[in-house]
């Protein structure tokens, strides 16, 4: 019998990715990229939470990742180069405090650098219907709202007279951006999960016409760096999770190198 | 025009740590009436279309807005991220209960149709302006809120866009509040002047409001336009520069500045 334990990080990675393609274009559109990573590094704060607590650890990842990003919601209002500093603070402060209560709570073990580099291949099938579950809403919402979310994109002043509801909406983004960063922790890790939302949208720029195709191009470029990625990882025993960062960038690069071709068809 | 006013602000106050940007201002805007404001940079002319158009608060005063008033703004200007790939067309389709019929007719009035389909990082100024102008134009708006319309364009295609101005008054049956900072370009399509240097200077009809001594105090009288032609009506026109705040009179578009004789 052909043993299909593959399926479960496979199916994982390319959900993961498909819900990155379009949250993370509008990380690139909006530059909250160093937002994405203050709240992947904070969320270990979730996972000694988790660990202390004793429940479920995806579901901690997700409360601590949605209770972070509502303390940082006054950041995201203010201006940028001022709250630069601020979550430099906030991302690396909560990253080392989650490390010592982590190495404090004697007794347990946690697979660490599992958490910081991601463990593609211990995802259980608990895991998949976590993110199959939370990536359906996340992408329905994107779906539902991605008008209103271009609009306060583009421009939340003209989105506030048409009439939208620009803090809201900025809120929403926040949120989903949290449980997507909660969710891709166990696929790419901590450090690597800001990749996953930048590089895809990054590789799918030149190529796109509108930001719409931007989304979709960057779902499936996302997805083919999943599965080249796990390939190579099976192949030459390395770890999945960096693997797939690799795949994607050797896809931006691809992109770049393509640029003047692709640019000519887009315009 | 005894219509009820779109618009009615009152004493409005802002203080930004010490300094007043907006010290009790009050105007009135009638339907159809075409309001300019005019003032030196850092006069507060943006920051007053803010405050009307409810993007930013206020420490005093009062607003009021006729229900269901429908507003079209077109912005000082507005950065799009390169990074976001967006076509005329699709930039367009942002506007809330925009259809590609009205998108259509809009571009085809501003003579832009060719522009449909371009990317909106590679408009030239004009271009954008004119984008812009159509975005604002969408909502068919009951007010027009242009700041500084002329941006970026050249000398014809200012000429052009104010010309533009009265016609869609015209077809829009809409009222019009632009900021401008050369009054003699905007004469002709401007029923009632304000004049802002965080207080209102003076206000009236353009003809009065180039030869009040509170304008040309601030703008200087211009070499190749001197005012000469109004000059013997000068004597008929004390000026305003005390009445602060209490410029604009709630009666219908003043043909004529505040006096007192």
């Amino acid at each position: 019998m052909i043993d299909f334990w593959w399926l479960m990080p496979l199916t994982a990675g390319l959900l993961l990715a498909l819900v990155a393609g379009p949250l993370g274009s509008f990380v690139v559109w909006r530059r909250m990229a160093f937002f994405g990573d203050t709240l992947a590094h904070g969320a270990l704060l979730g996972i000694t939470l988790g660990v202390l607590t004793d429940i479920n650890l995806t579901l901690a990842l997700i409360l601590g990742s949605l209770l972070l990003a509502l303390l940082l919601v006054p950041l995201e209002q203010r201006a940028r180069l001022s709250s630069d500093t601020l979550l430099g603070i906030v991302s690396h402060s909560t990253l080392a405090i989650g490390l010592v209560t982590l190495s404090l709570t004697q007794g347990i073990r946690v697979d660490l650098m599992g958490y910081l580099f991601g463990d593609l291949l211990a995802v259980q099938s608990t895991d998949v219907l976590w993110i199959a579950g939370a990536g359906a809403i996340l992408l329905g919402l994107l779906i539902w709202q991605w008008q209103a979310l271009l609009a306060i994109t583009v421009s939340p002043e003209l989105a506030a007279i048409d009439g939208y509801p620009v803090q809201r909406l900025k809120l929403l983004l926040l949120l989903m951006l949290a449980v997507l960063v909660a969710l891709a922790m166990k696929v790419v890790g901590i450090l690597l999960v800001s990749a996953l939302l930048i590089i895809p949208p990054a590789s799918a720029r030149a190529s796109a016409r509108s930001p719409l195709q931007m989304a979709v191009l960057a779902s499936i470029s996302g997805m083919l760096a999943v599965l080249i990625g796990l390939w190579a990882s099976f192949h030459w025993d390395t770890p999945a999770g960096p693997s797939v960062v690799v795949a994607a960038t050797a896809l931006f690069i691809a992109s770049l190198l393509l640029q003047p071709w692709l640019s000519r068809r887009a315009g | 025009m005894n219509a009820e006013p779109l618009l009615q602000a009152s004493a409005l106050i802002l203080k930004r740590q010490h300094k007043t940007v907006l010290d009790n201002i009050s105007l009135t805007l009638q339907p159809r009436q075409i309001m300019t404001l005019i003032g030196p940079n850092g006069c507060g002319k943006s920051t007053l279309i803010r405050v009307l158009l409810g993007l930013e608060g206020v420490d005093s005063g009062h607003i009021e807005r006729r229900p269901g008033l429908r507003i079209g703004y077109m912005p000082q200007r507005l950065s799009l991220d390169q990074r976001m790939p967006l076509t005329v067309q699709g930039f367009l389709r942002l506007s809330r209960g925009a259809t590609a019929a009205t998108i259509q007719h809009w571009l085809q009035r501003l003579n832009i149709t060719a522009l449909a389909q371009q990317s909106v990082h590679d408009l030239s100024g004009g271009e954008w302006q004119r984008v812009l102008l159509v975005r604002a134009l969408l909502s068919q708006p009951d007010l027009l809120v242009l700041d500084e319309p002329v941006q970026g364009v050249d000398v014809q295609g200012q000429m052009e866009l104010y010309q533009l101005i009265p016609q869609l008054r015209d077809e829009l049956g809409c009222a019009v509040l632009m900021v401008s900072h050369d009054l003699h370009l905007v004469m002709a399509a401007t029923d009632e002047v304000i004049c802002l240097n965080g207080h209102v200077c003076c206000s009236g009809h353009p003809d009065q409001v180039s030869i009040n001594p509170a304008y040309i105090q601030l703008f200087g009288m211009r070499p190749d336009k001197t005012p000469l032609a109004h000059y013997t009506h000068h004597h008929d026109h004390q000026h305003c520069a005390g009445d602060h705040g209490q410029a604009s009179p709630l009666a219908p578009p003043a043909y004529g500045a505040k006096r007192h004789d």
